[in-house]
C-alpha cells in the first residue's frame, strides 16, 4: 500500500523479514522525520515498533498521534502487551512480534482498506494496487505484463457492463494502437489464462458485441 | 499508454517480485534463441538506452569492422520463467540496433516488423496459430531413443510422456500463452502442442519461448526434447503447420458469407500469393538439409504446392470452420517444419500472401484428389509444381526471388544464401550410411 511508514527506520530482523514477506514497503522514518509533521500527510498509517526502547518509542508514537492523527499500529513483543494496555492512547491496532507475514498483511490491509480505497482496486479474490502496478490473486502476485494489468484494472474499475472491442481499444490501448480489434481477444485470452480456470468466467465473451467482466 | 509507463511498470514488477535476473532474448538469422543476462540495477539504462553487445559472434549479424551493436528491450515482452520461479529469473525480448540507433536489418524481429508494416499499410492485422510437434527422446545422441511406441491420439499407459506435456502446458500459459490443444502424435514419442492463435509479432516470440519451455521441461525430466525436422526414417517430420488470417479491424478479411467456398476475392489472391511463391520461400520454411528429408511422399508431408479445402496432402489447406464460427476462417499452410525460424516464415509467408492481393492473382484450381496417385504429366497439365527436393534447389529458387529478397532484406537474404550454401556443401562431402549399405556391397 501507499503511505505505509515504518518507524525506527531500522526495524528488528523479524519485523522486516515478515514485512517483506507480506511484500510490504514501508517509507522509513527516521527520529527527524516524526517532527516534520508537514510530511505526515503522506503517511496514511504507521507502524511503530518498541523495540529495546519501548518507553521512548511510546513517547515518540504519543506525540505522532497528537501532532499528526494519522493511525499507528504497534509491532510489540509478547511482554510489552502490558505497556500498551493503560496507554491511553487510541491505538488503530497492534500486532505481537514474531508476526505471521499473513497476519500483518491482513491488518495493515483492513486499516487501508478504510484510509486509502483510491489505491486498491478490489474484485472478489483480485487485488489491484493501482500505486505499484501489483496485482493479488488469493494473496499470491499474479504475473502480469503491462497491458493486461491495465485492460484488468479497467474491468475491475468498470464493471457489469459490456465493453465492445472497439472502445476497449480506445479505452484501455488508445488511439495510437495499430493492432486492430483483435488484439483485445487475444489480450482477453491471455489474461483468462493467468488469472485461472476458475475465475476466468470473470470476464464473460459476449456474442458479437465485447466483453463484461463480473 | 507510453513507452515510459510500460518500462516503470517492468522496474516495479522487478523490485516488488525479487527478480535477481532479467535475460535480454533475441534471435539469429537461423532461430536460435540468444540470451544476455543483466541484473536488475542494469535494466533502467537497459530500458531506456539498450545494452551494447558484440554483435560479430552472433551467426548471420554483423561483421566484425561494425561489431558493437545494441540490444533494447521490448518492455511489453517481460516474463517472469515459470521454470525459474524460485530463483527470480525473467526474460525481455530485445530489437537490435546499431549503435547510431536505426534498427538492425539482420535482426529477424526487425524484419518481421518491416513486413507487418506493409500489411498495415493495406489496412490489415496479420494473425497467426502454429501446431508445433516435437520428439521426446531419451537423449540427445546420435541414436534416437523413443519413449514409447505410441500413435496418434494416444492415452496412458503407452503416452508417458503426457506428464511432461502437462508441465509444459501449464509453464505456457503461465507465461501467457494460451494452448488449443495437444495431443500424441502420429510418430512414437511424438507429440504436438497447438497454440492459440496471436498476432504475428507476439506468435513469433512465443514460439521462441514454447521451443525453450519445451526443452526446458524435457531436460528437468532427464530427457531430450528436439524440433529436428525429420530425426526417425520410418516415421512423419516434425511440423510448424501455420494457420493464418488478415483481419480489417473486427473483420475477417478472409471470409465471405456469399462465396460458395466461403472465401472473399482477398483470401483467394492471398492462397494464390501462397501457391505462387511457394518453391521460393521453401529455404526459409525449411532451413536444414534434413528438412527435406521430411519433405517426401508416403508421410503426411506437402509436396506439391496446390491448395484444397480438404486434402491433407495440400501444401495450402483452407480448415472446415463451424457454423458460426466465421471469424475463424483462415488458411493453413502445411510445409514449415518445427526448426524454422518462426519471425522469418512468418514475414516470407505475409508477403507472399500479399503479393498475391497487391497483384490480383488468380486462385488455381482447388485440388481434391490425391496428387501422388497422378502421373507426373497430368501434374505438369494442372500446372502443379513441386517443392524444392533439397536444400539446394531450394536455394536456387530463393535466389531468383525479387519477392523474398524484399522481403527478408539484403542483409539477411545474402547471409542466408552465403551461409545455406555452406551448410549444403558439408553435406556433400559426408559419405551416407545409405550409401555404404546400398553400394559398397556391390560396386
Amino acid at each position: 500500500m501507499n503511505g505505509l511508514a515504518l518507524f525506527p527506520h531500522s526495524p528488528s530482523a523479524e519485523l522486516a523479514s515478515a514485512l517483506r514477506s507480506a511484500a510490504l514497503e514501508p517509507i522509513l522514518l527516521t527520529t527527524d522525520d516524526l517532527d516534520k509533521t508537514d510530511e505526515a500527510a503522506n503517511w496514511s498509517l504507521v507502524i511503530i515498533e518498541l523495540g529495546d526502547e519501548p518507553l521512548r518509542r511510546l513517547r515518540n508514537a504519543r506525540r505522532l498521534q497528537d501532532d499528526t492523527g494519522v493511525p499507528i499500529i504497534l509491532a510489540v513483543q509478547k511482554d510489552q502487551i502490558a505497556l500498551i494496555m493503560d496507554e491511553g492512547m487510541n491505538l488503530a491496532d497492534f500486532i505481537v512480534l514474531p508476526a505471521e507475514p499473513l497476519e500483518l498483511r491482513a491488518r495493515v490491509r483492513r486499516l487501508a482498506a478504510t484510509l486509502t480505497t483510491e489505491e486498491i482496486l478490489r474484485y472478489r479474490d483480485l487485488e489491484l494496487n493501482t500505486a505499484t502496478y501489483q496485482a493479488m490473486i488469493a494473496d499470491r502476485p499474479a504475473d502480469l505484463t503491462y497491458m493486461e494489468y491495465e485492460l484488468l484494472r479497467f474491468f475491475v474499475e468498470n464493471p457489469s457492463r459490456v465493453w465492445s472491442r472497439e472502445q476497449l481499444l480506445s479505452k484501455v490501448w488508445g488511439y495510437e494502437y495499430y493492432g486492430g480489434a483483435r488484439t483485445v481477444d487475444v489480450h482477453v485470452r491471455r489474461l483468462r489464462s493467468k488469472i485461472g480456470e476458475q475465475r476466468a468466467a470473470w470476464i464473460t465473451t459476449v456474442r458479437s458485441v465485447g466483453y463484461r467482466f463480473g | 499508454m507510453t513507452a515510459d509507463k510500460q518500462a516503470e511498470y517492468v522496474l516495479q514488477t522487478v523490485a516488488k517480485r525479487g527478480i535477481r535476473f532479467i535475460r535480454l532474448w533475441f534471435t539469429d538469422v537461423q532461430g536460435f534463441l540468444k540470451s544476455v543476462a543483466i541484473s536488475p540495477a542494469e535494466l533502467e539504462t537497459a530500458l531506456t538506452e539498450g545494452m551494447t553487445f558484440d554483435g560479430s559472434s552472433i551467426d548471420g549479424y554483423a561483421r566484425v569492422h561494425e561489431a558493437d551493436m545494441i540490444a533494447k528491450p521490448d518492455p511489453t515482452t517481460f516474463q517472469i520463467l515459470p521454470w525459474r520461479e524460485p530463483d527470480g529469473v525473467a526474460r525481455i525480448f530485445c530489437d537490435i540496433h546499431h549503435t547510431d540507433g536505426t534498427p538492425f536489418a539482420g535482426d529477424p524481429r526487425n524484419v518481421l516488423r518491416r513486413n507487418l508494416r506493409e500489411a498495415n499499410e493495406l489496412g490489415y492485422s496479420f494473425y497467426v496459430a502454429p501446431e508445433l510437434e516435437f520428439f521426446y527422446f531419451a537423449d540427445s545422441g546420435p541414436e534416437p531413443k523413443v519413449l514409447d511406441h505410441g500413435g496418434y491420439f494416444d492415452l496412458t499407459p503407452l503416452d508417458t510422456a503426457q506428464e511432461y506435456r502437462r508441465t509444459t502446458i501449464e509453464h505456457l500459459e503461465k507465461l501467457g500463452i494460451p494452448v488449443e490443444q495437444s495431443h500424441h502424435e502420429v510418430a512414437p514419442s511424438q507429440h504436438e502442442i497447438t497454440l492459440r492463435y496471436d498476432d504475428a509479432m507476439a506468435m513469433a516470440d512465443n514460439v521462441m519461448s514454447y521451443r525453450l519451455t519445451v526443452k526446458e521441461v524435457a531436460l528437468a525430466h532427464g530427457i531430450y526434447a528436439t524440433f529436428m525436422p525429420k530425426p526417425l526414417e520410418d516415421h512423419d517430420g516434425s511440423g510448424f503447420h501455420t494457420h493464418m488470417s488478415l483481419f480489417e479491424g473486427d473483420q475477417n478479411a478472409f471470409y465471405s458469407a456469399d462465396a460458395e467456398n466461403g472465401l472473399t476475392p482477398t483470401a483467394e489472391a492471398f492462397i494464390a500469393g501462397l501457391v505462387h511463391h511457394a518453391p521460393a520461400m521453401t529455404a526459409i520454411t525449411n532451413q536444414w538439409v534434413n528438412s527435406y528429408k521430411r519433405l517426401v511422399a508416403g508421410f503426411e508431408a506437402p509436396i506439391y504446392a496446390f491448395w484444397a479445402r480438404n486434402n491433407q496432402s495440400a501444401l495450402v489447406r483452407v480448415p472446415t470452420i463451424k457454423a458460426g464460427k466465421a471469424s475463424s476462417t483462415r488458411v493453413e499452410y502445411r510445409s514449415p517444419d518445427a526448426a524454422t525460424n518462426p519471425y522469418l516464415t512468418f514475414s516470407v509467408l505475409l508477403a507472399a500472401g500479399l503479393d498475391g492481393i497487391r497483384n490480383g492473382r488468380t486462385l488455381p484450381d482447388e485440388l481434391g484428389k490425391n496428387v501422388f496417385e497422378m502421373s507426373a504429366s497430368e501434374r505438369t497439365q494442372l500446372g502443379i509444381r513441386r517443392l524444392p527436393e533439397t536444400l539446394s534447389h531450394a536455394l536456387d529458387e530463393l535466389e531468383q526471388s525479387e519477392l523474398m529478397n524484399q522481403a527478408l532484406g539484403d542483409h539477411v537474404f545474402d547471409w542466408f544464401l552465403r551461409n545455406k550454401r555452406k551448410e549444403w556443401d558439408a553435406y556433400q562431402h559426408h559419405v551416407s550410411r545409405f550409401e555404404l549399405e546400398r553400394y559398397l556391397p556391390i560396386l
